[in-house]
């Protein structure tokens, strides 16, 4: 019996890649192969999806819209999370547990509450359709969290660290910088890792709030499925495309992924 | 209880050892009384926890065999040898009672509750948990949590051996030795086989009658903690057993005659046949150094409070040399000469005793 | 553990945090209590109506549909992923070279923008060109998830089960990692068998994790939106419109500020008030 438990993972994994293979399948074939034959691998092979994507700007425009919010909104979650996480790690000050508390519940906010809203306010205020309000609108989500599992690295940081810098002499920034953060860096790729990762795949409030100026390639996929029939060689490949970012970006963090979650907040 | 062997013991963790750094536990041959306590003493990572393991069952050595009393149980699996070990953090099942960790062995052996019942507070009286039977074991202290680990190798009762992996590693410093004496209590009680093994000198030579020291995957010396202080055999046990350690003097032999920067020094059972081409050095104990209007002419260069005793340190040339000097006793200020006690200086080549 | 210092100048190290959260958070839901209290003919007129559009979602045939679908979908989930999500933990190996391979590749449908994953899915389910449609089609099986409510409601699960499981694979497997091996030899010694190790070692220590799943997989299943969307739209009908679809036709597709402000609110209560009773029973053994 002990044998055979390799089998639960190896079984899980094939599952998990089974949709990706049969979208990669797709990208390669074309429309007409894939409307008219049933295919495991393409008959037909073309790149021409693949093409059609790299060359035409509204495509390629939706993936650098969405990487530009997706990267704007984890560098400000993390540089805002950071002197706060600090202050709920080594302070108390007045109402900081209910502050953190609050913190947590935006946490649980459904998005479809805030899409009309927030489709209000960000027009209002004259960011609708930039990745700037897409970014923005993340950090209601991000930021508790990233807050959250900082705290929870700086709190494993012995306290005799910082009261060492001072009597040194350090003022609090040249310390924040050049001695505490080298210290959680661990915690700053977890925390970027998940700011990264809840922008990236989060999509109802970032097609709600751009048009066509900062369209994310999530409307631009949509377009495809609506429009002049279904072009589904063309959306496998635009999604194939989208899975990459995400690849790299594990690949990245391999090390961590289960080491970090142990050390964290976890 | 059993007598615990190990004949041609080997051990390495590589697949392929090939120097001698490769192996983690050398070739011994080692055996243990029935009944006997036992310390194995040594520094991290010469392969004292290696060896428990193996000998526990939960690691299988690479070459060599096992046996308890007269069997050979180095295929066997820990529960089928019959033993019981403590960590070095409490282990406890954090969900049950302290009753039901004590207990859980017996269950799991298939012990009517009856039975059980009378064992498990037997054990529990015997460790001063008895009090606490029905309390979750997570809310214990860790001393108390150690107990229960103890008291779960225990409640067996044909446990073969029990062994004790530097157990009071987390316990507060003023419950390390009331946990100690308890377990030397217990020893006497039970006359169990016992196994402690450690890297703090006075664990070990506190609780064992028999001592073991450990360097890097060697037996280096065993005997009673007297022995190992008196005559020590190796230089490593000279310089690990006792604060401070044992004195080193570079020094040569010639004519049958020991000599440490050209002063004649007596040692006891001098070598009959001339030393060649090896490292040669006297040992001596500070506690057996004193003051005397002649001999090594030595600088005084500290003086440490000890209590009852100072340690003094001095200097020949570049060789320090410390003694102790009682309360009350003189002590030069400035340069002395020291004499050695011959009964407990020794010759040492390469490490080993000269004698 | 730090012991904290009483400071009022931290302030300033969280103003930043607090500021951004709450223009995204207190405004929106300013802006959503005022239109639930209100009615409005156009013309940006608002009359004060009280708790009128409380009443009215309350009492809607169409409300208590979505929440009921809503309920079904999050339980099932929650009974199908957790179990087996820690079943895949407790199968992989503890360390080794495949470990880090079978993380990497478990976590990659997390990293899939949602939209995609429904696509995904879509297109495999499609009855006559998509792999599995094709396939139960081509066993037997009448299958398709456009115009069967059951297919869909399948499909829909299946796709959420191969999201969302191995998000519980990795928070167990990092509660598993962290037992040290002591445990597992001192119970090797106690004789006690696989059922036992897992019921008294494994899951005492896991339990703090697989809260913290429970809790993340309840609140995000109850809010799902942009993957069912893509996959079903909400069909066929509306046999899989959630609360998340419903609430966003209400609100966006007919601008009826009223009803979605009112609807917005009570759902938002909702999470408030299941994932609270979830917490308060999952953690009341620490209080101990």
């Amino acid at each position: 019996m002990k044998r055979f438990t390799w089998l639960v993972p190896f079984l899980y994994i094939l599952f998990v890649l089974l949709p990706i293979y049969w979208l990669l399948n797709m990208s390669f074939k074309t429309t007409n192969e894939i409307l008219g034959t049933f295919t495991l691998w393409p008959r037909d092979f073309t790149l021409e999806n693949y093409r059609k994507i790299f060359t035409d700007p509204t495509w390629y425009n939706g993936y650098l819209n969405s990487l530009a919010y997706v990267l704007m909104n984890t560098v400000i979650s993390v540089t805002v999370a950071l002197p706060a996480a600090y202050a709920f790690s080594r302070y108390r000050f007045l109402g900081d547990k209910h502050l953190f508390f609050w913190l947590l519940t935006n946490r649980m906010a459904p998005p479809a509450v805030f899409a009309l809203p927030f489709f209000q306010l960000y027009s209002a205020i004259g960011l609708f359709d930039t990745p700037i309000a897409v970014a923005l609108a993340h950090c209601l989500f991000n930021i508790p969290l990233a807050v959250w599992i900082l705290e929870g690295f700086m709190s494993g940081v012995p306290k005799e660290l910082d009261e060492t810098a001072f009597v040194d002499g350090y003022p609090f920034w040249r310390f924040f910088i050049k001695i505490f953060i080298p210290t959680i860096a661990a915690g700053i790729g977890v925390t970027a890792f998940f700011c990264f990762m809840f922008s990236w795949v989060e999509l109802l409030l970032a097609k709600t709030l751009t048009s066509v100026a900062a369209k994310p390639i999530a409307a631009t996929m949509t377009r495809t499925a609506s429009t002049s029939g279904y072009e589904l060689g063309l959306l496998a490949a635009a999604g194939a495309l989208t899975i990459i970012p995400g690849a790299i970006v594990i690949y990245f963090v391999r090390n961590y992924i289960a080491k970090g979650f142990a050390l964290g907040r976890v | 209880m059993a007598r615990i062997s190990l004949k041609d013991l080997r051990h390495s963790y590589r697949e392929q050892p090939v120097t001698d750094s490769d192996w983690a536990v050398k070739r011994l041959d080692l055996e243990w009384t029935d009944g006997s306590a036992n310390a194995l003493l040594g520094p991290s990572g010469c392969g004292k926890t290696t060896l428990l393991n193996i000998i526990s069952g939960l690691l299988k050595p690479t070459e060599g065999s096992v046996w308890f009393d007269d069997r050979d149980v180095t295929a066997h699996p820990p529960d089928a040898r019959n033993i019981a070990q403590v960590f070095q953090f409490p282990v406890v099942y954090d969900t049950m009672s302290v009753y039901d960790n004590l207990a859980f062995p017996l269950r799991n052996r298939g012990v009517s509750e009856q039975e059980l019942d009378s064992r498990v507070r037997e054990i529990a009286a015997l460790l001063d948990l008895d009090a606490m039977l029905e309390q979750r074991a997570a809310g214990l202290t860790a001393d108390g949590k150690q107990k229960i680990s103890l008291g779960r190798g225990l409640v067996r009762l044909d446990v073969a051996v029990i062994m004790f992996d530097e157990p009071l590693t987390v316990i507060d410093p003023h419950l390390k030795w009331r946990l100690r004496s308890k377990l030397k209590e217990l020893h006497q009680r039970l006359r169990t086989t016992m196994i402690y093994v450690t890297h703090d000198q006075t664990e070990a030579l506190t609780f064992a009658d028999q001592v073991m020291v450990m360097n890097d995957g060697m037996i280096v010396q065993a005997g009673t903690p007297v022995e190992l202080f008196e005559r020590p055999r190796h230089t490593f046990v000279g310089h690990f057993i006792g604060s401070p350690g044992m004195n080193l003097l570079p020094a040569t032999f010639e004519d049958g005659v020991a000599r440490f920067a050209g002063f004649a020094v007596e040692v006891a059972a001098p070598p009959k046949t001339p030393l060649t081409d090896a490292r040669l050095e006297i040992g001596v104990r500070p506690e057996f150094v004193r003051f005397g209007a002649d001999g090594i002419p030595v600088r005084v260069l500290k003086v440490r409070d000890g209590g009852r005793y100072r340690v003094v340190e001095t200097a020949h040339g570049a060789t320090t040399i410390k003694l102790l000097v009682g309360e009350g006793d003189a002590l030069p200020s400035e340069s002395g000469h020291l004499k050695f006690d011959r009964a407990h200086t020794q010759l040492y080549a390469d490490g080993w005793i000269a004698s | 553990m730090t012991t904290k210092t009483p400071n009022q100048m931290a302030w300033w190290l969280v103003l930043p945090v607090v500021l951004l959260v709450a223009f995204n958070a207190v405004i929106p839901l300013m802006t959503v209590v005022n239109y639930s209290v209100q009615e409005t003919f156009g013309d940006n007129q608002f009359f004060f109506e009280g708790v009128k559009w409380f009443q009215e979602t309350i009492e809607s045939e169409r409300f208590h549909d979505a929440l009921r679908r809503q309920l079904f979908f999050t339980g099932i989930i929650l009974v199908i992923e957790i179990p087996l999500g820690v079943a895949i933990a407790l199968a992989m190996p503890r360390r080794g070279p495949w470990v880090s391979v079978c993380l990497v590749l478990m976590a990659m449908p997390l990293l899939i923008p949602w939209n995609v994953v429904g696509a995904m899915w879509n297109i495999l389910a499609l009855p006559d060109i998509g792999l599995l449609g094709h396939s139960l089609n081509a066993m037997g099986v009448n299958y398709n998830f456009t115009r069967q409510p059951v297919a869909a409601w399948a499909t829909l699960i299946a796709m959420d089960v191969w999201h969302w499981t191995s998000l519980v694979v990795l928070l167990a497997y990092a509660g598993l990692s962290a037992i040290p091996d002591a445990y597992y030899q001192a119970a090797k010694i106690d004789g006690a068998s696989n059922w036992a190790v897992f019921r008294y070692i494994q899951l005492p220590k896991m339990k703090r994790v697989l809260t913290i799943a429970v809790l993340l997989r309840f609140m995000d299943s109850f809010m799902i939106y942009t993957e069912p969307f893509v996959l079903t739209g909400g069909g066929p009908g509306n046999s899989t419109t959630l609360l998340s679809i419903d609430l966003v036709k209400i609100a966006l597709g007919r601008f009826d500020l009223g009803p979605a402000g009112a609807m917005s609110l009570i759902y938002f209560l909702i999470v408030l008030l299941l994932s609270w009773i979830f917490y308060t029973v999952m953690t009341k053994d620490e209080a101990d």
